[in-house]
């Protein structure tokens, strides 16, 4: 059987987290705002109004044109983009196309095999989302509350090989963009929208043959299905000696199938030329270096960091830099302990995270601290406290806001490692129960736990584990 | 003589002091606009009725009632002891093509006919908040596209007060048929080739064309949005620079609006000519126009009456003290009108775009079967056909495979154009002028319907004035004679970016030497 390649270019319109809109006043996001409600004279193009670019449109956008390795151009330019639709009031769209603001750049894609998939980008710049259009009962009808929200529209060279690399890149782009805090890359909430373009080639070639483009695909998941139903659907066409169109495709989330939209034969022409109502968007080096010395360590190199300098396996430095405030979280408890970052790691990987999930919370917005964190894995080790004791006084400090330490205080936590007060429960224990004490003593040696248990029900389990089996055994035994 | 023969400076000055009333100034306008106006603009106007052939038609929309209460307050507030604006209780009329918040705004296009804006624009909210009483919208070419205001959609099209029977030049027709007539004392104009000089050039007024971005176009439906400059529109030059004095400055809303201070106009009026260097261009005394037979370009020299009017307003300087600059330079101007052609097409063809039938304005009655229909039918119906021309050229030279050839070449062409300027004004040139004097127009006021269809030959109408817009340099457009038909002659002085203060200067030197002029005595037939 042929062997084949799949080629994969992905488009991306990312929504900024901007508090208005691109040229106008508007608040930029009204999700779930009923239609036509967030909207003035410029947004929805009337006669005469103009555009004023929002300059945190600009930071942000340069942001993640830093964190691509794209060059921030010191001179760029605002285009319009000409087209007819209902929902595109001026009648075009207000972008950036041959100056834009970001130039070149790429993204590293850590593959599964440990290596690094370079992925390029061809194109970086800001522009300004159009409406929405539905149709209902035979009539079609238009929400412009979505016109001039900030977007970066970015797009990728052919560089990625399969859906799961596809989607690998998104994942890692929405990481990179929370991170940022440029974007909530909320994809259910088309903060991060995706178009796919798809080719074939035969195994060993180098040609790029005519790409399908996806539209719609609006979630990893679809990403994914999407790529390989288009993948197979260009091997049976080309394996029946037909020829892949450039078509575009329609991603069907509820049908789980691509439908095709239309043929592609020629480029439409937008008739792209200079916006005169906006100057051209001049920074300073200034201006760009203040910007850019916001601009965090970025995900992959606090993961190489923290396998580097905490001696973590890649899995937990991976984990552990999957979000921003959950890496600073684990840096502030390891420093707050000052012991083995690894033990530090394993109480993260477990029980912060746990807590994270069922609390539907980030590690920033924890009440429990970092250094919480710190101070009851110390008292595990100083053996204060047991290991299960330590586990609940994380969800208790968690939901009173009080110290671990005046929690153990309070209801009286502490370790009973007390000889005379631990002998006294099981000389009780022994005397309680001659039966299971002659049946172990008679070689039931599995009933060891259950006085264990025991001894800890009496204890409200704070008894010393350690120093309660030496002196069961010893009590056990001695009979 | 009647209220609406005192300049604006003075009405407002006597409004302030109390000797006069704004309600009484507004009468006095209203009463002006009854005798001389005849029916407003409208939709589908049948024949013309040979009194419509006598009469101005200046305005599209009156807004009496607007115009009266901003007089009521203005007389209150100077009543109470209130300070009032600079315009206090001064007559405007403005150019259709401004969006006055709760007024028809219709471009003079059956496509906004029907539309009534939310918002004001910001030069027509400075105006009433100086204390100016807006009358109404006056008449324009359909969407500001042409030089005789003919092409509106809103019929009669306005009349030349000089004789009726001529075009007042366009677009900004009606603004400069109004205040030569004494309907308004000041109009909001905009000019975006010449459409503010060339028609006060061929109706005997004052006007100006700031500097690109003097001037906020936040409400200003655009045409060529690069070149578009609302101005004003006056009697004579101290009018215009008291109200581009309230005009000028940045906007929040307008980032092409630069927020360089507004000097003071009226105070530096009167600081003469003297040492002035001022120069004259063989290249604005010739008309060059475009043989569609053999496709060379024509050049004649200007007509007599026009070269001559010139030469006098040079002398006039002169003897106040400007130093006189001959043969300055400037090659480019003959490429004028070709970019323009392709510049402003490609912008209005793209500013046209909004206009589609389904948010506002007009759409088709007719059945549609798609949403291409509804485009087709709406945009076939609702523009008229200059816009249509516009939009056919302004898509074809901005198509890729043409926009190298045309747009791409047009915009290098424009920088030339500005190098020009550059040149002739560079402190450390040979020429180092201060301004630059020329005809405002090539001919004076035409007939109506002569050259009207002939679009080529129309926007010729321009060549003299559009490099000012090419360069984004300020204008000035003063009554200069009148030719042996009795029609007013137009002179320009052009002067480098934000030097509007040379051009008020030199422009009311000019005003003070030709005083008494036997034709500054002549007044427009419809007042006569």
């Amino acid at each position: 059987m042929t062997e084949y390649e799949l080629i994969i270019g992905l488009e991306t319109h990312i929504q900024l987290n901007t508090n208005t809109k691109i040229f106008c006043g508007c608040k930029a996001d009204s999700w779930e705002q009923p239609p036509n409600t967030n909207i003035c004279p410029v947004c929805t193009g009337l006669p005469g109004v103009l555009p004023v670019l929002n300059e945190e449109v600009v930071k942000k956008g340069a942001l993640l044109a830093a964190a691509m390795h794209s060059d921030i151009r010191l001179t760029s330019h605002f285009d319009r983009k000409n087209y007819f639709y209902p929902d595109l009031p001026k009648g075009y769209q207000i972008s950036q196309f041959d100056m834009a603001l970001g130039k070149g750049g790429h993204l590293d894609l850590p593959m599964p095999d440990g290596s690094m998939r370079k992925v390029t980008i061809t194109k970086l710049h800001l522009e300004e989302d159009a409406g929405k259009t539905k149709y209902e009962h035979g009539q079609r009808y238009v929400d412009f509350n979505r016109c001039g929200v900030p977007l970066v529209e970015m797009v990728t060279g052919p560089d990625l090989r399969s859906a799961d690399e596809a989607a690998q890149y998104l994942i890692r782009l929405r990481q990179l963009l929370r991170w940022l805090g440029v974007s909530e890359a909320n994809m259910e909430k088309g903060h991060l929208r995706c178009d796919a373009n798809v080719s074939i080639r035969l195994m060993g070639e180098t040609i790029l043959n005519p790409k399908t483009e996806i539209k719609n695909v609006n979630s990893i998941e679809s990403v994914r299905t999407a790529i390989n139903k288009e993948f197979e659907r260009q091997v049976e066409v080309v394996e029946g000696g037909g020829r892949v169109e450039a078509w575009t495709l329609d991603w069907d989330e509820a049908a789980n199938r691509l439908t095709k939209m239309r043929s592609k034969e020629t480029e439409a022409d937008y008739r792209y030329f200079r916006e005169p109502d906006l100057l051209p968007l001049e920074l300073t080096e200034e201006w760009r270096e203040d910007v850019l010395s916001g601009l965090p360590e970025l995900p992959l190199e606090r993961r190489t960091r923290f396998m580097a300098d905490y001696s973590l396996p890649e899995y937990d430095a991976d984990i552990l830099t999957s979000d921003r405030p959950l890496s600073e979280y684990f840096e502030a408890a390891v420093s707050a302990y000052k012991g083995d970052p690894k033990v530090v790691s394993n109480w993260m990987m477990n029980e912060i995270l746990r807590m994270l999930n069922d609390l539907c919370l980030s590690a920033d917005e924890l009440v429990l601290a970092p250094e919480h964190l710190a101070a009851v894995i110390k008292m595990v080790d100083a053996g204060t406290i047991n290991n299960a004791t330590g586990k609940s006084l994380l969800v208790k400090v968690q939901q009173s806001g009080k110290t671990p330490e005046t929690i153990v205080k309070e209801e009286g936590l502490a370790q009973v490692s007390d000889d005379s007060a631990l002998l006294a429960v099981i000389d009780h224990l022994i005397a309680d129960n001659p039966d299971e004490v002659s049946s172990y003593r008679g070689g039931k040696e599995g009933l060891f736990g259950w006085f264990m248990g025991q001894v800890m029900r009496e204890t409200r389990g704070k008894a010393d584990p350690q120093l309660t089996r030496e002196l069961l055994q010893k009590a056990l035994k001695g009979g | 003589m009647t209220l609406m023969d005192f300049s604006a400076f003075i009405v407002a000055q006597k409004v302030q002091n109390g000797e006069l009333t704004a309600v009484e100034v507004l009468e006095a306008a209203l009463e002006r606009i009854k005798a001389v106006d005849g029916v407003p603009g409208e939709l589908d106007y049948g024949e013309l009725t040979e009194e419509d052939r006598q009469k101005v038609h200046a305005f599209i929309t009156l807004t009496a009632d607007r115009a009266y209460e901003q007089a009521r307050k203005v007389d209150h507030q100077v009543k109470s002891g209130e300070t009032v604006g600079p315009l206090a209780g001064v007559p405007v009329s403005i150019k259709d093509i401004f969006c006055v918040k709760g007024t028809p705004s219709t471009a003079a296009s059956r496509m906004l006919a029907n539309f009534i804006a939310p918002y004001t624009a910001t030069p027509v909210e400075r105006l009433e908040a100086a204390g100016a009483l807006t009358l109404g919208k006056v008449n324009l070419d359909e969407y500001t596209y042409g030089s005789s205001t003919e092409s509106s959609a809103f019929q009669p099209s306005t009349r030349n007060p000089w004789d009726p029977g001529r075009v007042p030049g366009g677009s900004s027709g009606g603004s400069a048929a109004s205040v030569a007539a004494g309907e308004a004392l000041l109009s909001l104009g905009t000019d975006t080739a010449g459409s503010i000089r060339q028609p006060a050039a061929f109706c005997g007024v004052v006007g100006m064309k700031p500097t690109y971005g003097r001037v906020s176009r936040y409400g200003l439906i655009a045409f060529g949005s690069s070149l578009d400059c609302p101005g004003p529109v006056a009697r004579d030059v101290r009018d215009a620079a008291l109200m581009l004095s309230v005009m000028a400055g940045g906007d929040q809303r307008d980032s092409t609006a630069a927020a360089i201070p507004v000097p003071d106009y009226l105070a530096s009026l009167e600081g003469g000519v003297k040492g002035m260097r001022i120069g004259l261009s063989p290249e604005y005394m010739q008309i060059t126009i475009p043989n569609p037979e053999t496709g060379e370009v024509d050049i004649q020299p200007l007509p007599e009456e026009i070269r001559r009017a010139t030469l006098h307003a040079a002398e006039a300087l002169a003897k106040k003290g400007a130093e006189i600059v001959e043969n300055v330079p400037m090659p480019n101007t003959i490429y004028g009108i070709p970019a323009y052609f392709v510049i402003s097409r490609v912008e209005a063809a793209s500013n046209l775009h909004r206009f589609d039938g389904v948010k506002y304005g007009y759409r088709t009655d007719s059945d549609f079967e798609d949403l291409k229909e509804m485009y087709r039918k709406t945009r076939a119906e609702g523009f008229g056909l200059q816009p249509k021309l516009r939009i056919l050229m302004g898509m074809y030279v901005s198509a890729a495979q043409y926009s190298e050839q045309y747009y791409q070449r047009a915009l290098r062409v424009r920088s030339l154009i500005r190098s020009d300027f550059e040149a002739a004004f560079d402190p450390k040139g040979a020429t180092h002028l201060d301004a630059l004097l020329t005809p405002t127009t090539p001919t004076t006021a035409f007939r109506m319907v002569d050259i009207y269809g002939d679009t080529v030959l129309m926007q010729y109408a321009d060549q003299l004035t559009v490099p000012a817009n090419h360069a984004g340099i300020p204008g000035i457009s003063v009554p200069g004679g009148l030719d042996s038909d009795g029609l007013p002659i137009g002179i320009q002085l052009l002067a480098p970016d934000y030097h509007e203060t040379t051009l008020f200067q030199a422009g009311y030197a000019f005003e003070q030497a030709t005083l008494n002029a036997d034709w500054r005595k002549v007044k427009p037939e419809v007042l006569r």
